[in-house]
């Protein structure tokens, strides 16, 4: 398999096509938070209904490369209807794949959601994106929206 | 075809040897920055291995060579630009400083709050945030040229737009579009208004002849690094008449005359302006760059570019009709060789990272130049641009390369 099918596996293509979750929600009630990768010009918007510490509904919008569309498409699908605690491991875990790089590249971030790298998340079809670990420079692109969708659990429950 | 000899200019360039994922490297990226000849790397090699000692300070020998060597690149680099005096040609570290260095030393003596500076859509972040941060600090207004459909500067209103206004800047060639600005007509009008006139000219100057006194200009930069010279050092060209009159700009030594306890007196111009020991082996490289450029002639240059995004216009709508926008003009005489375009809904950093594979270096993304990227309506763009050592057989491999991202993500 060349480097290049490596970075973009079928799944993610599908992703990329047929975006999951694109859309927005009324804000409010809904929570809208926005994300900017300054490298490319990627966009990442996302809507959050988040009721009794549960992410309930989970739209995107933006644009930007198939990496970072992907990637914000299979976040919403990891984390739509799921706790936020939950979702926090999720996206602890999803870092954890993607860290070592990132953190090379723009120095850890520190946060709430740092932590242990929980073993007992299964990220299934998110395992396709370790193939940007290869690629330094599209890191970025793949964390985008995980780290957007921090910025929006911070947001509204305060690290709860 | 061209005059010009590419395969043997090919040979002077070592890094054109290197194979990328196992294939012939095709650089299409000289735009943000061009490759180094032979010449430059021996002459930067040289002074290191034979004179190399801090210049203006000892008077031993190769003290004095490295000086000479030094002063001599000021020459030549003055002498290419068509400057009457090496005095008003300024190092600085890159064009952007030297931007930097008009909106803090003309501008803040100059401007006062209420004044107008005029730019244009087409301007990279270099010629727009130096001046946006001092609008900020001054209170003054910034007016902008717009664009017309076929990406040239709307000058329907530029009368009104220069009415009153204290300097206009602009780019003489446009880094995303390609698009060749009217520089003489440009600091004409700029001077019937009363404003002084600084050229953007880091594109031009590496692909056009360039005269600053046909020109007519007040203030020019441009940057070593794309034009076969070292990264690292840049250039302000002003009037001596402008660059006496101008304040330091940083402080330190080789700017001074004399320091006292109480103060301190400036040097001369242009060393007025180079506050501590200045970038002197790259300096000697620009020297020996220029010298490289010359031997070709500025326009064979123009011509072999001419041709090659003419060709490269062609290929691309050929092979993909409409499924490729460009943006820019479309007109050779009125353009350079940055050739930015839209495929499909493929981002650019895919398309990019697709040719990579195939060793094709393209850039992709927003050009630094975020203002026009949002006029043009598009995130990101992919970019090709052409230099003296590329020929049709790279634009063939980059269609070849754009058909197999087109493969690969199905539009």
């Amino acid at each position: 398999m060349s480097g290049l099918e490596d970075l973009y596996r079928e799944i993610i293509l599908d992703h990329y096509r047929a975006p999951r979750n694109r859309g927005t929600l009324s804000v409010p009630p809904a929570h809208q938070v926005e994300g900017f990768n300054p490298l490319c010009g990627d966009e990442v918007v996302l809507y959050l209904d988040i009721n009794d510490g549960a992410i309930t509904d989970i739209t995107t919008a933006g644009q930007g490369c198939s990496i970072s569309q992907a990637s914000t498409s299979m976040m919403s699908n990891a984390v739509k209807g799921k706790s936020v605690e939950e979702s926090r491991k999720i996206i602890r875990a999803f870092k954890a794949l993607m860290s070592v790089h990132e953190s090379h590249l723009q120095g850890a971030e520190n946060g709430p959601t740092e932590g242990p790298v929980p073993d007992d998340v299964r990220l299934g079809d998110l395992e396709a994106l370790q193939g940007v670990v290869k690629f330094p420079v599209r890191i970025k692109c793949a964390t985008l929206a995980w780290n957007t969708l921090i910025q929006g659990l911070d947001e509204t429950s305060g690290g709860s | 075809m061209s005059s010009l000899s590419v395969a043997k200019i090919q040979e002077d360039f070592p890094i054109l040897k290197r194979e990328v994922n196992g294939k012939r490297l095709v650089y299409l990226d000289s735009a943000s920055s061009s490759q180094t000849p032979t010449s430059v790397l021996d002459a930067m090699n040289n002074c290191y291995q034979n004179t190399y000692a801090n210049v203006h300070r000892g008077v031993y020998t190769i003290a004095e060579e490295t000086t000479s060597a030094f002063e001599g690149a000021r020459l030549a680099i003055s002498r290419f630009i068509g400057a009457s005096s090496p005095s008003e040609v300024v190092f600085t570290r890159n064009a952007t400083e030297a931007v930097n260095l008009v909106a803090q030393t003309w501008g803040r003596t100059n401007l006062k709050p209420g004044d107008a500076i005029v730019l244009t859509q087409m301007e990279h972040h270099a010629n727009i945030v130096p001046w946006q941060m001092l609008a900020a600090e001054l209170d003054l207004e910034l007016r902008w040229i717009p664009i017309t459909p076929d990406y040239q500067l709307d000058l329907t209103n530029l009368e009104s737009l220069l009415a009153g206004a204290k300097l206009l800047a602009f780019s003489s060639m446009s880094n995303v579009l390609g698009t060749i600005n009217d520089v003489p007509a440009l600091v004409a009008a700029a001077h019937n208004a009363g404003a002084l006139a600084l050229v953007d000219a880091c594109q031009s100057v590496p692909n056009l002849p360039t005269n600053v006194v046909t020109d007519n200009s007040d203030f020019m930069v441009f940057s070593a690094h794309k034009m076969l010279g070292p990264s690292g050092v840049g250039a302000l060209w002003a009037r001596a008449e402008l660059l006496e009159a101008m304040p330091p700009f940083l402080g330190g030594g080789e700017m001074i005359r004399d320091v006292t306890l109480e103060g301190f007196t400036t040097n001369e111009i242009p060393w007025k302006f180079e506050a501590g020991t200045p970038a002197i082996v790259e300096v000697i490289g620009w020297g020996a760059a220029v010298d490289y450029l010359e031997k070709i002639g500025l326009a064979a240059v123009r011509e072999h570019e001419a041709e090659l995004t003419a060709y490269a216009l062609d290929a691309l709508a050929d092979r993909f009709g409409k499924k490729l926008t460009i943006y820019g003009p479309l007109d050779i005489e009125q353009r350079g060789s940055a050739v930015s375009f839209l495929f499909e809904d493929i981002h650019a950093h895919d398309i990019s990272q697709v040719v990579d594979e195939e060793a094709v270096c393209v850039r992709a993304g927003h050009h630094c130049a975020k203002p026009l990227m949002r006029v043009l309506g598009v995130p990101a763009t992919t970019r090709a641009s052409f230099y003296i050592y590329n020929d049709t057989r790279d634009i063939d491999i980059l269609v070849d390369a754009l058909v197999r991202a087109e493969k690969f993500f199905g539009v």
